[in-house]
This record gives structure tokens, C-alpha cells and sequence, in this order.
């Protein structure tokens, strides 16, 4: 498969990553060659095998509904660089 | 110094026996890793002041008789992308620059309950993506068997920090091969355990369902010590599990152990001294009575791309909340909300991580699923079919754990791929869940460690364990360091 | 022309559990900013969801009380997109495996009866919120909502109206709080939809295009907004233009929607299984037990009210349709027996105090059973019925006991009948001209004298009695 600048700009908008120009020349060629050494995949019939999300079989893991004291809202924010009457601070958003 | 030459078990002892204080012994510790870490980058982070003040807790409480654990008082580090409560935690990232959790991860939690005292967080590829070690935003780690190698990774701090005697025994994490090629590649002793068998609670996760801790430490007896500690079920942990039988109790006795060597692991592109010590360590567990025979997998030529499909797109879902919004880096200047987001995680992450996030990402995009990500899940289910009907034969399977010793540094940045395709006989191991111990086996013409893997079915780390104690039992190469053979740094 | 509208509907409710869906804060709305947050809910590094069981058991109580299908295998998938208040950039939600299929809820609009298909339902988190600062004009987040459980809840395209949609939409009210899973308080938005439209020429058979009006939180506002998005939508078809599939945002204040277009907004979610969370496997075996536990539901409970008390139809539909009403007339019933009274009081009485004192009715307070009480106050001629609206009023604002209230304010009725004949023969002694009209003829003056012998008996004696003593002693003149 050929990666293309509108791909590459694509999956850039579903990532939220900005690449420069030459590394974007870069990871055209570099994705290309794993991607299509990824396609190998097609050798292997799988016609009627599940797919596996999960290797083990374990299940029904579960919590009872019971309250437990919150975090203190200091350390929740602590981290955050840009923080106000103790929320976390962005651009404004639309709406 | 001399102290520094201990196992992990062997200083335990002493402290109980109060040969040494645990104090003094942190501080030699602490002066060590101060003197080497420029050569070896090791650390991201020493925490001094931590350990001294866990140091005299440890004390009192053996003193006192609450810490009865062998490995209280043992000066240990963690591979930095295990959450640490107030101690910065980076995995090896520009984007978590400054980050100190307010929590730790559960088994840091559980070694430190035990009495462990944690030196720092220790250097590894950028979230844990690479096989070097040279990913990392604070440069690479360098291995110390030579000033030109590298020390392979991700957990490349975490061997190489064992194998420069700054430490008795370090955490790891293996997604890929992150422990046990390192180990290999520094001539140490490493186990990546069953999925489950150790909490991921607290592990910046890089592929959630592949991602697990281990240990890395001098010999057998020690990872053994430390894997009783840190295992068991975690309430934190939906995936984790309870499985005693992963306890060992190290007999050396593998008379009758049925051992299969997978032929397809010794073909092509397989480094001539690599595949020598390896065979030679199979002759040598036949001559301590395990059973070898030869058998044949031919599914391990998917499990690289397997892997990377799989791998990939769960790190650019788990790596998509790193967006200058609630932790680390972020931009000073930005137009909007999305130019932060952009700003931050472009900023942010280096080019090896923004790589797997866009392969990630592809894989899981509308009309590719099912060709890609869908696919791999299948394959998945078909090498993890290839494993059980190994262990219907065998009790374990010995394979190189690499198909080179030691990269020289800067060799494998330029060629992705090519890194890619070093995880050849690591990987399948994760997508199938399975517990893998490496330990030393010899060297090579250059004198550089080689690493033998032994990989066994779910929850058998004890029949690993035992067989690679007896082989440790019968066998000098892991007590061989870099300064005995001739390479003081 | 003649178009048709074609609506579904995609319902979020807020699950009434006492800790999130994936952690153990608590889910109390309200609250100082990021007080109800931990270290898993606002997504720090390293941590990992653990399921509180008791979403999964009220998701299939409200499979069971829509007629679904109950998924024996479930799993958990992520949702991949950036915004402030999703803190992984993930939602944890089911696409491939929801946990309840193919089940339905009957409406009745003008008579005529419908059933509405749902597709599936599916348990999901909730995303946190935003707060506009205007000092700074930049956007606080607040992650207390973060990882509250939902459930989705999404009909098949069966609407036409907007009155189906109501229906629909006060059916589905009630199954949620009948069974306890959800308080549905649409002012805190723990009940919002989702609308999916389109209209078509009534000659054609072909779907239109379908525009989805997002997170609408008022009955009203729903109709609105559907009434507006239908006309819109027909003008653009009739200037020749054609809609675009696309997600509209409802200003309701402003009566229109806005297109909420953003090239970053790709629609592209990157749905994955999620790995934290193992699968959770339903058996039969829990299937039954919930099933047994059900309560009785809205359709079930109407059909016997109208059976076993033969009420009218109109006042079973208002007092079955909210869970809160059927509390207040079952635990009042049981306290008189008497269920006509009981549904007449609350059909009256208790909307219209709920009404003057701006009360909703799941905030009602008063014990219930004393309107029971009451209602055997009037039975027993202890008071008589404009008493007992004014001990009613009482009841409702102060919770006071109508028995204890009676007495000690002394408003029972006058018992003594040759009291009430001492004061009619009086009261009709000083009104001799009254007396005059009444002989022409005039039978209006009895209310006249009704009204002066009650107050002289300070509103306390029997009307029935005083008209009936009233009528005989005119008799004699």
C-alpha cells in the first residue's frame, strides 16, 4: 500500500500530531515499509478463528458499590500546568 | 566496592544479621550510581533523600522485628515508567516532564511494604518503545559491557543498572521483550512473568493487554525472591490474578524435564556465536537431565507484525491522554485548544513514539480495522494455538533471546524496521501471555553476553525458575561481570 | 407537498449507583469542583478501571423491562476522541457487544397504540464538565461527572411524531425509575437524548438524509427541537437544497439549531476492545434472579389499577407515569383503602400544591400515609373537606400528622346535632325576610342560610348535616 500526504495529514488530525515537513517525508517512507510488512499478515488463513483480545480466560471481575473517599482536589490539579479555582484550565471551548 | 558485588539474597542476609546497616548500605549505593551514572546513564532520577529516609525505616522495622522479608533493607531501583507517590515519573519522556504522581504503582507498593529501598527511577527507551534504549529524551543508556554498545531495551536502565553493580536488583517491564533482551544483552538475569501474574496498577501502560512488570536482577534465586513479592491479585488490577503456584521453591532438580528447541528460531539471520551458546546451554540442561528435542513452529514469522499491529494501536489509544491538559509538558504559547493538543504532543513526544501512535492510529481507522487490527487479533489467537500445542510436549522452550548480542549505539535509529525485527523471538511470548526467563549462557567473540530464553506455559514460572536455577547451579556465566572480565569502567 | 419525519431516538440515563462506573468515588451530584475524583476517573497515568457490578445488574433489569435481549458475553470497547472532558481521550463504552439487543417499549398516542423496537442499550461513562470562564474567557474542567455510569439506550428510526417521541420518552421515564436504576432528573442531566431526523416527500418510500440534534435536556425542548429541525429541514428541500448528514447543536433560547462543523472533528473513533477491563459473562442463572426482583412496571401497574379500582383511565395514565405519584398513591392507599379518594386527592390536591409551590414531583416530601389518614378524616366525619384542604396544605409545606393537627387546632367537625338546631333555628329567626323569598319560591336563600349557620359554627358542623337540618326546619314554616 502507498502511504499519501493526505493519509499521513489524516491519522496526523486522529493523533492530534503536527509533523514538520522533512519529518513528514519520513514517516511516508517509514510507515510504507512497515505497513506493508505488515500485510505478510495475509499469508496466514484465519477464516473462522476468533479474534483474540484477550490471551487468558479470565472474566466477571468485579467491584462492589461502595464509597471510598476521593483524592484531595490538591493533588488532583497538582500536576496540572495551567489550573483555576481548582479545576484544570484550557482555551475555551466551542459551544 | 566489594559490597556491591552481593546478590540481592546475600545482602538481605547480611542486614539481617546485622553485618551491615541498611543505611550504609543505601549510602554505598547511592555513592555508586552518583560515581557511574554519567558513564552509564542509568538513572533518570536518584532520590536521595527518599532513600535515606526509607533506609532508617527498613532499619527499625527489622530491628523490630516487623520486616521479616529476605530482601528488607535491599537497595533496588524501578524502570521510570512505574508510577512512584512523589518521585517524578517520566517514562523516559519530554511529555511527562515534571509529573509526580500522587499514588504508586502496586508493585513498588508491595516492595516497598516489604521493605525494599528505592535508589531512583531508572532510564529506558521513550515509553518503553524501542530495543535500545537510546529512545529516551534524556539520552541513551549506555551498556556496560562497552562504552559503544548499547545495552539493548526498553528496560535497558533497569539490566544495565544490575549489570554496573549500582544496584542489587531492579524492576523492569516487558511488552515486547523489553526485559529479557536487556538482560541478555548486559549478561543478567531476567523474567518477564505471565500476563496477570504481577499488577500493572501504576504502569504507564504502552499496549495494555501485551505490557507486563518483572524482575531483573544478579541470578535466579534473586528474581525468584522478588517475583514472590511482587505477584498476586490486585482490586486495582481487573486482569490481574492469583496464581500460587507461581512460588517457587528452587530445587535444581529438572531430571525429566521435556524441553523443545523450536527449529525455526536457529535459521536465518541468527548471529553464529548466539546460536553456539545457545545450543551449548540446551546440551547442558540434557546433561543435567532435562529431555531436548528439536521441534517446529512456523507461526513465529508472523508474530512480529502481530505485535506491532496490536501494540501500536493500544499505544495510541493509551498515549492519547498526554495532551498538556492535566500533567507535564505543555507549550507556553498555543491559538486554541486543538494547537495545544498539537503543540503539546508534538512537542512532547519523540519521533520513535510519534511513529507508533500514527501506525496505531491507521491500523484502528475507519476501513482498515478489519485488515489490520482485526487481523492481527486472529493471528494472535493462532500463535497462542501453536503455543499450547507446544506445551502439550514440552514443559518449557528454549530459544536465543536475541538474534544479535549487543547493537553498537546509533545502529538500529535510522532503520525502524530493522529494529522492529530484533524482537523476533521476543514477541510471541507476549501475544500469547506466557512467562519467559533469560539468563547469561556465555559470550561471544567480542565477549559480549549471551542470553538464553526459556519460555513455559501460563503461571509455570516456577518449572522457568527451576530450570534456570539449576542451569545457574551448574554454570559460572552469571556471575561474570563486566569489570571481572577485564572492562572496569 | 406532505413530508414525513422519521425519528430515533438515543437516550443517555445517568445510573443511580452509589460509585462510578470504573472507580469508587461517589456519584452525588453537586459538589465542589473535582471533589468526587481520583486518580482512575480523571485518567492519571498507570491506572486502571475496575466494574462496579451493580452496573451490569441494572443494565439488564432495564434490558428485562424493555423486552431485550440479554447479551450472555459481554465486552467493553474504547472510544477514541480528544476533548477536555474525556481526561484518557477514550471513552469506555460497548460498540461490538452491547448488553442488551432487540428489545421494545409500546406507546400510546391519541388511542392508537405503537411499539417502538430499540436496538440495543449499552453501558457506557460519562464525560466530565465545562465551565465558561469569563474573567479569563477560557473553559474550567471539572472531572466530578467523569466516569458516572450511563446507559445508551437507542431506539430503531419507529418515530414519525413528536408526540411519539414524548410518549416514548414518559414511558421510558418511568421503566427507569420504576426499576430503581436511574432518578431521571432532567435538570441535573441524568436523563438527556439525542434526536435523529430526517423528513421525506410522502410519495417517496426512501429515507432522508438524517441530521442528530445532540444532548437536549427538557421534554419541551425535545419538541421543539424536532418541531424546528422538521421545518428546517422541509425548507431546505423545498428551495431544492439538500440536508446534510451532519451533528446540529439545539439552542433552545434561540429556537434553532447550529451545525457543529470542525475539520478536526473526524468522526473517526478508532473503536478498540478495551484491554484493562475483562469480559463480563452473564448467566441465566443472574438473568432469573433479576428477573424475579423486578418490580411491577408502568404497563402491568396500569392495567391492574384500572382493573382492581376501577379508576379512570386518564388519572391511571398521570399517576403511573411517574414512579414518585404511584409511591405516594400506594403508600396512601394502604393507609385508608380507599383508592378513588386517594387518586382524586392526588389529581388534585397534591398537583396542584406541587404546582403552586413550584415542587417536582420526586421532590415531594410529606409522609405519605398520612394523606391516607386524611382521606379517613373526611370518611369518618371528623372533618369536612374544606378542613381537609387546609389540613392538606399543612400536610404538604410542615409534614404535619393530620390526626395530631385536627386535634390540636381543634377543627373537627361539630358532632352535636342539637347544637346545629339550636343555630339554624336562630340563624332563621333573624333572617324573617329570607324566609319570605323562600316561601316565593326563591330556593337560592338556602345557600344564604347555609353559609350564616356555618359561621356560626366556625366552619366545623357537617354541611350534609346543617343542609339536611336546615331543609327541616323550613318544612315547618
Amino acid at each position: 500500500m502507498k502511504i499519501t500526504d493526505e493519509m499521513i495529514d489524516y491519522i496526523g488530525i486522529l493523533a492530534r500530531l503536527r509533523l514538520e515537513e522533512d519529518e513528514k517525508e519520513s514517516a511516508k517512507v517509514e510507515m510504507e515499509k512497515i505497513i506493508n510488512y505488515m500485510d505478510k499478515l495475509n499469508e496466514v488463513d484465519t477464516t473462522g478463528i476468533e479474534a483474540m483480545s484477550h490471551a487468558f480466560p479470565v472474566k466477571n471481575v468485579f467491584r462492589k458499590d461502595e464509597v471510598r473517599p476521593s483524592v484531595p482536589r490538591d493533588e488532583i490539579i497538582a500536576n496540572a500546568p495551567r489550573k483555576k479555582d481548582g479545576c484544570f484550565q484550557v482555551p475555551k471551548t466551542v459551544e | 566496592m566489594d559490597e556491591m558485588k552481593w546478590t540481592a539474597l546475600e545482602a538481605g542476609r547480611r542486614i539481617r544479621a546485622h553485618e551491615i546497616g541498611v543505611e550504609e548500605l543505601t549510602k554505598a549505593c547511592l555513592d555508586e550510581i552518583k560515581k557511574t551514572n554519567d558513564t552509564y546513564h542509568s538513572f533518570i532520577t536518584i532520590c536521595e533523600q527518599e532513600a535515606m529516609a526509607q533506609a532508617k525505616k527498613v532499619q527499625k522495622g527489622i530491628d523490630d522485628g516487623t520486616l521479616t522479608s529476605p530482601l528488607a533493607g535491599v537497595p533496588m531501583a524501578v524502570k521510570d515508567n512505574m508510577c512512584t507517590k512523589g518521585i517524578e515519573t517520566t517514562c523516559a519522556s519530554k511529555i511527562l516532564t515534571g509529573f509526580r504522581p500522587f499514588y504508586s504503582s502496586t508493585a513498588v507498593h508491595r516492595l516497598e511494604e516489604a521493605g525494599a529501598v528505592i535508589l531512583g527511577k531508572l532510564n529506558m527507551d521513550e515509553f518503553a518503545m524501542g530495543s535500545t534504549s537510546e529512545t529516551s529524551f534524556y539520552g541513551p543508556v549506555v551498556n556496560p559491557w562497552g562504552e559503544q554498545r548499547s545495552p539493548g531495551g526498553s528496560s535497558g536502565g533497569s539490566a544495565a543498572a544490575v549489570a554496573a553493580q549500582q544496584v542489587f536488583y531492579t524492576l523492569g517491564s516487558d511488552t515486547g521483550g523489553s526485559i529479557r533482551q536487556p538482560a541478555s544483552f548486559c549478561g543478567v538475569t531476567g523474567l518477564k512473568p505471565t500476563y496477570g501474574a504481577v499488577s500493572r496498577y501504576g504502569l504507564i501502560a504502552y499496549a495494555s493487554s501485551l505490557d507486563q512488570i518483572g524482575p531483573v536482577g544478579k541470578n535466579v534465586e534473586d528474581i525468584a525472591e522478588v517475583l514472590h513479592i511482587i505477584s498476586g491479585h490486585d482490586p486495582k488490577d481487573s486482569t490481574s490474578v492469583d496464581a500460587p503456584a507461581i512460588k517457587t521453591v528452587l530445587t535444581g532438580d529438572i531430571q525429566g524435564m521435556r524441553i523443545g528447541i523450536p527449529k525455526e528460531y536457529f535459521g536465518e539471520g541468527l548471529q553464529k556465536d548466539v546460536k553456539d551458546r545457545v545450543l551449548e546451554a540446551a546440551k547442558k540442561l540434557e546433561e543435567l537431565g532435562a529431555v531436548v528435542e528439536e521441534f517446529s513452529m512456523p507461526e513465529i514469522d508472523y508474530a512480529i507484525p502481530t505485535y506491532y499491529i496490536i501494540a501500536c494501536a493500544e499505544a495510541s489509544s493509551n498515549l492519547s491522554r498526554f495532551d498538556g491538559v492535566k500533567y507535564g509538558y505543555a507549550p507556553t504559547e498555543y491559538k486554541d485548544l486543538t494547537d495545544l493538543y498539537y503543540k503539546a504532543r508534538s512537542q512532547g513526544f519523540g519521533m520513535e513514539v510519534k511513529r507508533r501512535i500514527m501506525i496505531g492510529a491507521f491500523v484502528l481507522s475507519s476501513g482498515y480495522y478489519d485488515a489490520y487490527y482485526k487481523k492481527a487479533l486472529q493471528v494472535k489467537a493462532v500463535i497462542k494455538q501453536s503455543f499450547d500445542r507446544a506445551f502439550e510436549k514440552f514443559d518449557c522452550i528454549l530459544s536465543p533471546t536475541a538474534p544479535t548480542t549487543a547493537l553498537r549505539l546509533g545502529e538500529s535509529l535510522s532503520d525502524p524496521l530493522k529494529m522492529y525485527l530484533g524482537d523476533i523471538y521476543t514477541v510471541s511470548v507476549n501475544l500469547a501471555g506466557l512467562p519467559s526467563l533469560v539468563v547469561p549462557c556465555g559470550f561471544d567473540c567480542e565477549g559480549l553476553p549471551v542470553g538464553l530464553q526459556l519460555t513455559g506455559k501460563a503461571f509455570s514460572e516456577s518449572t522457568l525458575l527451576n530450570a534456570g536455577y539449576a542451569y545457574q547451579q551448574a554454570t559460572q556465566y552469571h556471575k561474570i561481570t563486566p569489570f571481572a572480565a577485564g572492562k572496569e569502567a | 407537498m406532505d413530508y414525513i419525519t422519521t425519528m430515533g431516538l438515543e437516550v443517555h440515563t445517568e445510573l443511580s449507583t452509589k460509585t462510578k462506573i470504573f472507580c469508587s468515588c461517589s456519584t452525588e451530584f453537586g459538589g465542589e469542583p473535582n471533589t468526587h475524583v481520583c486518580e482512575v476517573c480523571s485518567g492519571m497515568p498507570g491506572t486502571l478501571p475496575v466494574l462496579n457490578e451493580q452496573v451490569v445488574e441494572y443494565a439488564i433489569r432495564v434490558g428485562l423491562a424493555t423486552n431485550c435481549e440479554i447479551t450472555r458475553y459481554n465486552k467493553f470497547d474504547r472510544k477514541n476522541y480528544f476533548y477536555p472532558d474525556l481526561p484518557k481521550a477514550y471513552q469506555v463504552s460497548q460498540l461490538y457487544l452491547p448488553i442488551c439487543r432487540n428489545g421494545h417499549i409500546d406507546i400510546e398516542v391519541g388511542g392508537k397504540k405503537k411499539s417502538i423496537r430499540i436496538h440495543e442499550i449499552h453501558m457506557e461513562e460519562d464525560a466530565g464538565k465545562l465551565i465558561h470562564d469569563p474573567w479569563d474567557d477560557t473553559t474550567l474542567v471539572d472531572f466530578n461527572r467523569c466516569g458516572v455510569p450511563l446507559l445508551e439506550i437507542v431506539s430503531e428510526p419507529d418515530f414519525e411524531t413528536g408526540e411519539e417521541v414524548i410518549a416514548y420518552l414518559t414511558k421510558l421515564k418511568a421503566i427507569l425509575q420504576y426499576t430503581g436504576v436511574s432518578d431521571c432528573k432532567m435538570e441535573q442531566g441524568s436523563l438527556r437524548a439525542d434526536v435523529n431526523l430526517s423528513v421525506r416527500p410522502s410519495t417517496t418510500t426512501e429515507l432522508g438524509t438524517r441530521t442528530e440534534m445532540k444532548n437536549i435536556n427538557s421534554f419541551k425542548a425535545i419538541a421543539r427541537a424536532i418541531e424546528g429541525e422538521r421545518k428546517r429541514q422541509i425548507e431546505v428541500l423545498e428551495e431544492g437544497g439538500r440536508v446534510i448528514q451532519e451533528t446540529r447543536r439545539w439552542d433552545d433560547n434561540k429556537g434553532a439549531s447550529f451545525a457543529m462543523r470542525s475539520k478536526e472533528n473526524a468522526q473517526d473513533y478508532r473503536y478498540f476492545p478495551e484491554p484493562d477491563l475483562v469480559p463480563v459473562e452473564i448467566s441465566e442463572k443472574w438473568i432469573e434472579r433479576v428477573r424475579k426482583e423486578m418490580p411491577e412496571l408502568p404497563d402491568a401497574k396500569k392495567a391492574r389499577y384500572l382493573a382492581e379500582y376501577g379508576l379512570p383511565e386518564y388519572d391511571v395514565d398521570i399517576i403511573t407515569g411517574s414512579k414518585y405519584l404511584v409511591e405516594i398513591f400506594e403508600t396512601a392507599l394502604d393507609a385508608c383503602h380507599e383508592a378513588k379518594e386517594v387518586s382524586n386527592w392526588i389529581m388534585g390536591e397534591v398537583l396542584r400544591m406541587a404546582t403552586e409551590t413550584k415542587t417536582e414531583v420526586e421532590d415531594i416530601q410529606f409522609d405519605f400515609a398520612n394523606l391516607g389518614k386524611l382521606i379517613l378524616l373526611v370518611k369518618k366525619n371528623i372533618i369536612n373537606r374544606p378542613t381537609a384542604k387546609e389540613v392538606f396544605e399543612k400536610m404538604f409545606t410542615d409534614n404535619v400528622d393530620p390526626e395530631q393537627y385536627v386535634k390540636e387546632n381543634g377543627l373537627e367537625m361539630l358532632q352535636d346535632d342539637n347544637l346545629v338546631r339550636e343555630v339554624v333555628v336562630r340563624v332563621l329567626a333573624d333572617n324573617p325576610k329570607s324566609i319570605a323569598e323562600w316561601k316565593e319560591g326563591n330556593e337560592k336563600v338556602t345557600r344564604f342560610l347555609m353559609g350564616q349557620c356555618m359561621k356560626q359554627l366556625k366552619g366545623k358542623a357537617n354541611p350534609g348535616t346543617v343542609n339536611d337540618v336546615i331543609a327541616e326546619e323550613l318544612a315547618k314554616m
